[in-house]
């Protein structure tokens, strides 16, 4: 298998034959074989500092391919990580003749404690934010190490650092650093594939839907930020061990936007361009050496290479690589359809599935939904329709947690989910769909589900693996017609096919209730008539739907009971028929005299 | 006592120029949506280009200064061009990237032609100052506070009584909707880049013989400046300045209460707790994204 990137997620088979110690068996072989090299082969002084620093480096960029290019959050003080670090196994080693294996762990753990701290400040809040407050952290932490002499020596900087006894040749060293850089690229290459590296990608590609279906957006950018932090500490740590020497000026803000062009280079997205990034830039500058004769040239061309790279090959070496490639590969077939999908809505509370009480929803003066009381039967699908600027979509967005009622209860199948965020009613059983319709961009059809599948609380997938999750989500994409297309890309699909993966998403995740916002919008006649279909076999197997749309025929044809908003009020409830002939209603869609 | 007051009038002073700089954030930030973190590199190229035209060439100061601001103006439509707008159908992240290594680039650019050695720029006055009962009250200091009042009042009668003025908030509001009615959208957004970069090189002008001219104070004053935005609520004119005023204020206090080597942590630790505590500044609302 080649190696993976994540703007190019080339399908794989949805059935694995091997498992899964023997597909990764050449990978860990090729690693062996590196340590093997690294530890025999001959270099002189000189090519070995090269090569330790090309190591320890690359660990500092799988760093921030971890987190700006799974999680798409930006860091821009991975050398203040890298420093923590460096300064935690020279200080301790140097000055407190601790153990090796001690200061490194320390840093590791220092390193993830400032970056798990720094991104629960900031990852609530946009990506501005953490961008300047990652160049703060940088200069503080700089700071630090310039004025703090007691601890750190100041500009001095620290010498005589330890290495294990294990490795005191530095061939030895070497041999070490490149057996943690394979096992920490393993670790980030199968990141992707893993749960929270699926969270990771969900969030990077739509924050909003990400919530929705279940993923905790804050958790998993603080996580990514946290891991991208360690990476850092521990290449530091490394670092220090391989020169001997640490000084303040190696940690620097500069230094930061060197792993950044090196992340940006070789393929933000991927371990491999990492390591191509890494590898270039420590390659080129050493062939252009009078260049650094005129201090700050360098970094002039590093910055404008951020600039041109971002505009001409925002993939950068690799990404550009594979896109080229790409189609020389035959497409991965998708073997066998998925079983029929079973949906089990679960049932604790009693005969109402959702019970909404008063809700409200102010936006300053502006009442967009003003004490709205609506009460879904279990089974079957209730509609909630309104002319334009009614509520409708505010109601829903209410409801889904991504605002925040002014006042109201809504109880879902017992719960009281009211205070809760978006992710935790998608635990408690709430699906949705969205009007303009919210798909993981980068990820194909068959990745959009299985997220969906993997909902927390979906028992029907329980913790049973990649296996079962495949297989739940090839059966929801196969009940709404698209299993063939499976390993598709989203952006090969046409729009009501996008639909349809949206919907296909939500089902897999086996909720009690399914929210479809508008899901008629913008379909033609046979996709309308598809749709009707396709809700009347959901509804068929006993999960609940509350659907907004603008569609009369579909609403009166679909639905058994109607709730009719005017300028975010109730105007009108009950079964379709008596509600579609009420006065009120008619006045407000069609005007009165 | 005596010392608070003074402590006051130079918090006030620095603070001033932080808010200038916020104030290009704030503008360019409404026109585009994107922060700009080569802002604070305006600032030190255009104390440069002072550098270069009054010392180094011995011009007059006030033609130095006109010509350094059309620099900067010239400097903010190449911004505009190289790096923004061909990134803007992008989402953020590219786009704050590439003004990142916009920053880079011309802080470096700078360094290699000048070299590393701070540069000193005088006053605008020959008198250095005048004693007011127990206040020294510094002659650049109050330079600084008087043109940033004149611009704050200068900013709300451009755009809130002139047609250019209002087209440009209509662009910062709904672009789509602007461009329907006839506003040239690319145009308001170069206003808007070439308005920011002068903003910012003004500020960096003024306080030039306040610090040393050097690399570093690009990036040390736009940390200041957003600092000064999150404070004063992101978005939010009156906020920025009012925002970079307490920073000042806060920061002088520190150094000489607390210490002088942490001078530039405070605006970092002020930063945090806004973050932590207010993130939406004094005046921001939280605005939640439409789904």
């Amino acid at each position: 298998m080649s190696a993976p990137s994540e703007n190019m997620p080339i399908a794989v088979g949805t059935m694995r034959a091997r498992p899964l110690w023997l597909r990764h068996l050449p990978y860990f072989i090729g690693a062996a074989i590196a340590v093997a090299l690294a530890a025999t082969m001959r270099f002189d002084g000189y090519i070995l500092n090269i090569l330790m620093e090309a190591t320890t480096f690359a660990i500092a960029v799988f760093g921030l391919s971890v987190v700006l290019g799974l999680c798409g959050q930006i860091n821009l003080a991975q050398a203040a990580f890298f420093g923590l670090g460096a300064y935690a196994v020279g200080l301790g080693t140097a000055d407190y003749h601790l153990s090796y294996w001690l200061c490194l762990v320390g840093g590791c753990v220092i390193a993830l404690l400032a970056g798990a701290l720094l991104g629960m400040s900031t990852l609530r809040l946009g990506g501005h934010y953490l961008a300047m407050v990652t160049i703060s952290f940088q200069q503080i932490v700089t700071l630090v190490m310039i004025n703090t002499i007691w601890l750190t020596h100041g500009p001095d900087g620290v010498s005589h650092i330890g290495r294990p006894v294990l490795f005191q040749s530095s061939q030895s060293y070497l041999a070490f650093c490149v057996a943690m850089l394979a096992l920490v690229g393993y670790i980030v290459w199968h990141l992707p594939d893993t749960r929270l590296g699926r969270a990771m990608r969900a969030v990077r590609d739509n924050e909003l839907a990400a919530g929705v279906v279940g993923i905790d957006v804050f958790r998993t950018k603080v996580s990514a930020f946290a891991l991208s932090a360690v990476l850092g500490g521990l290449a530091g740590g490394l670092f220090a061990g391989g020169f001997a020497y640490v000084s303040p000026d190696q940690f620097s803000f500069a230094e930061s936007v060197v792993f950044l062009t090196m992340s940006l280079l070789g393929g933000v997205a991927s371990p491999i361009g990492s390591a191509i990034g890494t590898g270039l830039l420590i390659l080129i500058p050493e062939w252009l050496r009078f260049l650094k004769s005129v201090p700050g040239l360098y970094l002039a061309i590093y910055g404008l290479s951020v600039i041109l790279i971002i505009r001409y090959m925002p993939d950068g070496i690799w990404g550009f690589f594979n896109f080229a490639t790409t189609r020389w590969r035959a497409k991965a077939k998708v073997r066998g359809a998925g079983a029929a999908l079973q949906l089990v809505p679960a049932t604790v509370g009693g005969d109402i599935v959702l019970d909404v009480k008063g809700l409200s929803k102010y936006f300053g003066g502006l009442k967009a939904v003003d004490g709205v009381d609506i009460a879904v039967k279990r089974g079957g699908v209730h509609a909630l329709i309104g002319p334009n600027g009614s509520g409708k979509t505010t109601t829903l967005n209410v409801l889904s947690g991504l605002y925040k009622a002014t006042s109201g209860k809504v109880i879902l199948d017992g719960t009281d989910v009211t205070d809760m965020p978006p992710h935790q009613r998608a635990a408690a059983g709430l699906g949705r769909t969205f009007q303009n319709i919210r798909l993981f961009r980068s990820m194909t059809a068959l990745e959009n589900v299985v997220i969906g599948a993997e909902r927390p609380g979906n028992r029907l997938v329980g913790e049973s693996g990649d296996e079962a999750l495949n297989a739940r989500a090839m059966s929801a994409l196969t009940f709404v017609g698209l299993g063939a297309r499976a390993n598709e890309l989203i952006s090969g699909f046409s729009y009501g096919h996008q639909r349809l993966i949206e919907i296909a998403r939500a089902l897999a995740a086996n909720p009690t209730l399914l929210l479809l916002d508008e899901p008629a919008a913008g379909l033609n006649s046979s996709e309308k008539l598809e749709l009707h279909e396709l809700l009347k076999r959901i509804a068929a197997q006993g999960l609940t739907i509350l659907i907004i749309d603008h569609d009369m025929t579909l609403v009166s044809e679909a639905a058994q009971h109607i709730t009719v908003l005017n300028f975010g009020r109730r105007i009108a409830d009950g079964e379709s028929m008596a509600v579609l002939r009420h006065p009120d209603v008619v006045s407000a869609y069609l005007g009165s005299d | 006592m005596d010392l608070a007051l003074q402590l006051l009038f130079t918090g006030i002073g620095i603070g001033a120029v932080y808010a200038l700089v916020a104030l290009g954030f704030v503008l360019i930030f409404r026109a585009t949506n994107v922060v700009n973190f080569a802002q604070g590199e305006f600032s030190m190229v255009a104390a440069y280009l002072m550098v270069v035209f009054a010392v180094d060439l011995g011009w007059p100061y006030w033609l130095s200064f006109l010509l350094a601001l059309a620099g900067m103006a010239l400097l903010g439509a190449i911004f505009n061009l190289g790096v923004y707008y061909p990134l803007r159908h992008r989402t953020f992240l590219p786009v704050i990237i590439a003004t990142i290594g916009a920053s880079i680039l011309l802080a470096n650019s700078v360094l290699a032609i000048y070299g590393p050695q701070p540069q000193v720029l005088e006053g605008w006055f020959e008198t250095p100052g005048i004693q007011l009962g127990p206040v020294y009250l510094d002659s650049q200091y109050l330079l600084i506070i008087a043109v940033t009042i004149v611009l704050v009042i200068f900013n709300y009668w451009f755009f809130e009584h002139t047609m250019l003025g209002k087209k440009l908030q209509a662009t910062s509001q709904d672009k789509e909707m602007a461009s329907l009615l006839g506003i040239s959208v690319s145009t308001m957004i170069m206003i808007t880049f070439i308005y920011s970069a002068v903003l910012g090189g003004l500020a960096g002008i003024l306080v030039a013989p306040v610090l040393f001219v050097s690399i570093q104070m690009g990036s040390t004053i736009a940390l200041k400046a957003f600092a000064a935005t999150i404070i004063g609520g992101f978005g939010d004119v009156a906020g920025a300045i009012i925002g970079g005023l307490a920073l000042g204020i806060i920061e002088t206090f520190g150094a000489a209460y607390v210490s002088v080597p942490y001078k530039d942590g405070f605006a970092f630790l002020v930063l945090v707790l806004f973050l932590i505590f207010r993130p939406q500044g004094i005046f921001g609302e939280r605005v939640a994204e439409k789904a």
